[in-house]
């Protein structure tokens, strides 16, 4: 009797994943889950240790292939022009200068701060999937019997679990919200509203077994606030929502997306643009403006990047939100790559095939920090106050701050940095009369193209 | 259970790029997975557009100098064993091997020789100073900066600079310590 058998599945996932995660409590299965599994993981690290001992270990995969030297320009060009007297007159150029830009170059070449933001991270240890099998080499008859029983558990178990899971927590979603839709505004109607959101989050957490740990809750943003959080994928929203409820802002969409945006936006007000208005950068603050300024509105959720990266650094904010004059509350979100990689590598890999490696991981596990609110200060402008919520981030999470723009994953760098580079170079040659000698040669291209 | 980076680059390989430049068994496998992750269209080979998707190697003024020293003569791709033989140009040399094919020298004087004719002529130096400074210094002073360089460096009164003249006129700097990058393990 199949029908029996669907029925009986059905029944069993509801009884012991919906109802808890829908009121909130924990039958404990997860935990369970969890601790073997990081028994296993333990395992085979000693054990892959174990029969490594001769070649250096992956540990120092987080350490870099190379050691710069981190002088600045001056320094460096200082050294290298050392061994001769500076000329008395007409520039102070030697043949040697180039050294520091090739070989600045060449370290870049082998390893560069961006790049490697855009690919998942380096394990320092294999876990058993084989997607991060890069270097590891066979080792024993246990270790293989244990991936190949992993492969059975991830693929044959537990993703049509999440799968099932996933599906029904998203048309909860639509139904759910689309019903409290339907009554009139009110407090009930909010009440009702964040239950039903929370709620689908949850069970989508439980479709991806993720254990998240919230830290620091009473800094939780509030109504009226901007939350800003580091963004490595499309599920941080669930991470987040889990805990609390946002209004989202974005690009409606069309297709199945679309339907959940329409659907979500019945129930409580999110920020959704179409297409063009996106371009609008007046039309986007005041829409952002004006929710904000309605307190009885929920904080809307912002991921500043403006792209998803691989969860070792912070790349550079935009500086659209930090312009509003709103409170910001801002929120680091740390995964834990052993488990999974919760990374999604958008020009690899499309949502659908992201969601399915998702689905057959072993877990998600992730810390969420919740920082103190920040407001800009006097005097300081956009993007400084930016990069201030950048830095206060990447320091909760244990992340590189850097300055590079996250854009950088599809174009190409603006020439004005290299213009830059050029710029203090000149400098160094014929010290600080640069700028009218700038003039003499657009004075001279001017007399040639009249 | 095997490893999947040894099936695209085989030991005999490993062993081959070893000897010939002698870079370490690890740097090579490690340098192959950055060589790889940098080859976008997964060919094999690189091209001049792969390295510069690297912002920092594009914002450097002499970006494009650098790439050109990785490709031969005409070629448009270069691939592993191509790719390792530049990096062992600056590889800091150990007192005991102290190996003559690989040197910093020559690769900085290749930045300068565009022509390849192994001589620094006015007009290339004239080019790479106009590169490192871009608009900030005019004609005429980078000129007189150009004919000074030579006149410093050139022996032989034939108003350019070959490699032995380029060797003289760096002898006091340490090139070695300078052009050479500190790989780990």
């Amino acid at each position: 009797w199949p029908f029996l058998d669907l029925v009986v599945w059905l029944y069993l996932i509801i009884s012991l994943i919906m109802i808890p995660a829908m009121f909130g409590f924990s039958l404990g299965i997860s935990e369970t889950y969890m601790t073997i599994l990081m028994k296993i993981l333990e395992w085979a690290t000693v054990k892959i240790q174990k029969a490594n001992l001769d070649v250096e270990l992956k540990a120092s995969a987080s350490n870099g292939l190379i050691q710069r030297e981190d002088g600045s320009m001056e320094k460096e060009l200082g050294e290298l022009r050392r061994s001769r007297p500076k000329p008395p007159v007409g520039g102070d150029f030697t043949l040697s200068d180039c050294f520091y830009f090739s070989r600045k170059g060449i370290e870049s070449i082998v390893e560069d701060e961006v790049t490697q933001r855009f690919t998942s991270e380096e394990l320092v240890s294999w876990n058993l999937l084989t997607r991060t099998n890069n270097d590891f080499q066979y080792i024993s008859v246990k270790l293989t019997l244990v991936y190949g029983l992993g492969i059975f558990v991830r693929y044959c178990i537990l993703a049509p679990l999440r799968l099932t899971l996933a599906l029904i927590g998203l048309s909860w979603l639509v139904i759910g919200t689309s019903t409290v839709g339907l009554l009139p505004n009110s407090r009930i109607k909010s009440w009702l509203s964040e239950w039903v959101h929370v709620m689908c989050y949850r069970i989508c957490a439980r479709g991806l077994s993720a254990a998240i740990c919230y830290h620091n809750r009473e800094n939780k943003p509030k109504k009226g606030g901007i939350c800003v959080a580091n963004h490595t994928s499309p599920i941080d929203i669930v991470i987040l929502c889990n805990d609390s409820c946002y209004a989202m802002v974005g690009q409606i969409h069309g297709g199945l997306m679309g339907i959940l945006q329409r659907a979500m936006v019945r129930s409580c007000p999110h920020v959704w643009f179409e297409r063009a208005e996106m371009k609008d950068r007046h039309l986007v603050t005041k829409r952002l403006k004006d929710h904000v300024n309605d307190k009885t509105k929920l904080p809307i959720l912002i991921f500043p990047e403006g792209t998803c990266v691989n969860n070792t650094s912070v790349m550079m904010f935009k500086k659209g939100s930090f312009e509003i004059g709103a409170t910001i509350y801002p929120v680091a979100i740390k995964y834990d790559p052993k488990f999974g990689d919760a990374f999604w590598n958008s020009s690899k890999y499309s949502m659908v095939s992201y969601l399915l490696r998702m689905m057959t991981s072993w877990a998600l596990v992730c810390n969420v920090w919740y920082l103190p609110a920040m407001h800009q200060q006097e005097g300081e402008d956009a993007v400084q106050f930016a990069n201030r919520v950048k830095s206060v981030i990447a320091h909760q999470g244990g992340l590189i701050d850097l300055q590079w723009d996250g854009g950088l994953k599809r174009a190409k760098v603006k020439e004005t940095f290299k213009e830059q580079q050029q710029k203090k170079y000149s400098s160094m040659v014929v010290g600080d009369d640069s700028s009218s000698n700038r003039h003499e040669v657009w004075r001279v291209w001017h007399l040639n193209n009249p | 259970m095997g490893s999947r980076a040894s099936t695209l680059l085989r030991e005999e390989e490993i062993e081959e790029i070893k000897k010939e430049t002698g870079f370490s068994h690890s740097q090579i496998t490690r340098l192959y997975s950055r060589f790889t992750s940098l080859d976008k269209g997964e060919n094999g080979t690189l091209s001049r557009e792969d390295f510069q998707r690297i912002p920092e190697l594009a914002i450097n003024p002499l970006g494009d100098r650098i790439i050109n020293a990785f490709f031969p003569e005409g070629e448009d791709q270069v691939n592993f064993r191509g790719f390792m033989r530049t990096l062992a140009h600056f590889r800091p040399i150990e007192d005991n091997e102290k190996n003559k094919n690989y040197s910093g020298d020559f690769i900085a004087f290749r930045l300068y020789d565009l022509d390849r004719d192994d001589k620094i002529s006015r007009d290339e130096l004239l080019q790479v100073l106009r590169m490192m400074v871009g608009v900030n210094i005019s004609d005429e002073q980078l000129g007189s900066i150009a004919d000074r360089t030579i006149q410093e460096a050139d022996t032989n009164g034939d108003n350019s600079i070959s490699f032995n003249e380029f060797i003289k006129v760096l002898e006091k700097v340490d090139v070695e310590q300078k052009m050479s990058i500190r790989f780990l393990h």
